[in-house]
């Protein structure tokens, strides 16, 4: 039990705060890096590599298109399935294999990179998705090549979902991070371990709470912003949009009509003649 | 300049299969814009999408200006696609890059570089009378103007082809006629080959040369419109010129008159009934502008007595006539 009348109390309930949320950064930082680097290739790879997108056929081979994407697709759905606790333990030997040792906060980043991998990917796949097909269409019909369209017309148009989609992985990487003084790691879930659970220190745990709290606040926040700021909705050029579409309707230059004429299925004119 | 050559391409398998293209073969000459017309899966997207391979067809070749485009692939095909381009319905810009980033993009791909680049897009803009909003972003322009870049992106890296895919059905009419007088400006300038699909009779009114009818996948009529309009019994020629349905008349035919380059200033009905001593009744008339000139087409009641002679007069002045077979009115019924 820690007396909170003690004079020492507070000296060292903030260095203690400032030690585990340092280590919470550092290890969220570099896991959330290193997954972003991995992830987003990976998240574009495994739609492109459907049949009909645009890496269908790597290397000219469509066997290698569909079964990098099956190999894929089943990794990241085990990768999904295991839960933390078990991966975590799981991964001991690796990670003693790649840094020399599993104890302590810079290995415990390894798991949390391996967690947050999976999730990522499926957070750049749905962002990947929703570009418009039409606009690979237009890149393919000019010619441009695979390097090209990810460059110029897939990642402009993912880009605020992914920001957004990056927000949510940090949350998460933050929620397992609680986890990782199983294998010794250190950050505020720690802290509220060692001292708000064992040695019942409830101010301790109020103060975790709140950190972290503000902590993934301040990351939406940021993150929300850029993904506007990313997708063109700069305020001054959402007020000039709403400009012209005023203007447009005042003049009757409104080019889109109300109700567009039927599109033509952009491929396979599957549905069945009128006539 | 275009040679689509018995070209099928069916999607599916066994008893769901859906023929797209049955057998289809066009020929599209240097310089002309040619429009493909038909309703809404009739096949013609898909025609379209085999001139540059976004589809590739099951069977027959496409040719375009003597490259086999059905045998390309990878950097060869990307190579021949820089010579074609293509405009879309629905435009087909990426929303969050400007107005210019679009135009450049066409040119990234061909490999041109830096201040040459923007350079090129902007002389791009200009050509569609849009290099005041370079800087904009698509979301800030209305849908004619979105379709100016959309024109500009296709024709940036200075291809002998443009495909049009419906590039005006979304517009109003106002717009679309602007469109596509730019697009027949565009051509005689640059000295393009466009083809062009869509479902508007309107549209191959006002800029094509040549035309194809297609319905369920097979091409039923094609040939310059200049042609197909005093061709008896033209399915595209009755399209242009719409004189309703024909009805029987008890006692009387019903005979079709073309005039190409309206020769209408002469008063060839009322010569008819003069000469004839008839009663010649107009069920039906429309005076167009097709291809550049003036075209019209008359449908008249011709008693049944004097149908041969006037056909002849009518034939002797040089005039298209030929006699149209109202359907039984049952037959009708069953119709509609």
């Amino acid at each position: 039990m820690i007396d909170p009348a003690a004079p020492e109390f507070w000296p060292q309930l903030f260095a203690v705060l400032l030690e585990g949320t340092w280590e919470t950064l550092y290890m969220t930082a570099i896991a959330m890096a290193i997954t972003f680097i991995v992830g987003l290739p990976l998240g574009i790879v495994l739609v492109g590599t459907e049949p009909g997108r645009f890496l269908q056929a790597p290397l000219g081979q469509r066997w290698l298109g569909r079964a990098i994407n099956a190999v894929l697709g089943f990794v990241v759905n085990l990768g999904r399935s295991v839960p933390f606790i078990v991966l975590m333990i799981a991964l001991i030997p690796f990670t003693r294999w790649l840094l020399g040792s599993f104890i302590g906060t810079g290995p415990a980043i390894v798991p949390l990179t391996l967690v947050a991998i999976p999730f990522f990917v499926r957070v750049v796949e749905i962002a990947v998705r929703e570009v418009d097909a039409g606009l690979f269409e237009a890149a393919e019909s000019l010619g441009a090549s695979r390097w090209l369209i990810v460059r110029r017309v897939l990642l402009p148009q993912a880009w605020p979902a992914i920001a957004l989609g990056t927000a949510t992985t940090v949350t998460s990487i933050i929620n397992f991070s609680a986890m990782v003084g199983v294998v010794g790691g250190g950050g505020l879930g720690n802290v509220a371990l060692t001292y708000g659970m064992q040695r019942y220190s409830a101010l301790h745990i109020v103060f975790v709470v709140i950190i972290l709290f503000v902590i993934v606040q301040v990351v939406q926040w940021l993150l929300t912003r850029l993904a506007r700021r990313l997708s063109g909705a700069t305020p001054a050029a959402s007020r000039a949009a709403r400009r012209t579409e005023r203007a447009a309707l005042d003049l009757d230059d409104a080019s889109i009509v109300t109700a567009p004429a039927p599109r033509e299925p952009a491929r396979g004119d599957t549905d069945s003649p009128t006539r | 300049m275009i040679t689509i050559d018995h070209v099928s391409r069916r999607f599916g398998d066994g008893p769901d299969a859906v023929v797209a293209l049955d057998d289809v073969s066009i020929e599209v000459k240097r310089g002309e814009i040619f429009g493909v017309v038909g309703q809404s899966g009739a096949g013609k997207s898909t025609l379209l999408r085999t001139v540059n391979a976004l589809e590739r067809p099951d069977s027959g070749t496409v040719t375009v200006d003597g490259t086999v485009i059905t045998g390309l692939e990878g950097a060869a095909l990307r190579q021949a696609r820089h010579k074609i381009g293509m405009v879309f319905q629905h435009f087909n810009l990426v929303g969050n890059r400007t107005v210019s980033q679009n135009v450049e993009f066409a040119l990234e791909a061909v490999g041109v570089k830096g201040d040459e680049r923007r350079r090129r897009a902007l002389e791009m803009l200009d050509l569609v009378g849009l290099g005041h909003r370079a800087n904009d972003r698509p979301a800030q322009l209305s849908g004619g103007q979105r379709q100016r870049v959309g024109i500009a992106r296709a024709l940036a890296s200075e291809p002998d082809v443009l495909l049009s895919d419906e590039a005006t059905s979304a517009l109003d009419p106002e717009t679309t006629r602007q469109i596509l007088d730019l697009i027949k400006r565009l051509s005689g300038e640059l000295g393009l080959t466009v083809l062009l699909i869509t479902h508007e009779m309107d549209v191959v009114k006002r800029i094509c040369d040549s035309a194809a009818l297609m319905e369920r996948g097979r091409v039923v009529e094609q040939g310059r419109l200049a042609e197909l309009i005093t061709t008896p019994g033209s399915r595209v020629a009755a399209e242009l010129f719409p004189v309703g349905e024909p009805h029987r008349i008890p006692g009387h035919s019903i005979v079709d008159i073309t005039y190409a380059d309206l020769s209408a200033d002469r008063p060839v009905i009322a010569q008819l009934a003069r000469d004839f001593e008839i009663d010649l009744s107009i069920l039906g008339a429309a005076i167009e502008n097709v291809a550049g000139v003036q075209a019209g087409r008359t449908r008249l009641a011709v008693p049944d007595a004097s149908t041969t002679q006037v056909l002849t007069a009518l034939r002797a002045q040089g005039i298209t006539a030929w006699e149209v077979q109202a359907p039984d009115v049952q037959a009708q019924e069953v119709t509609a």
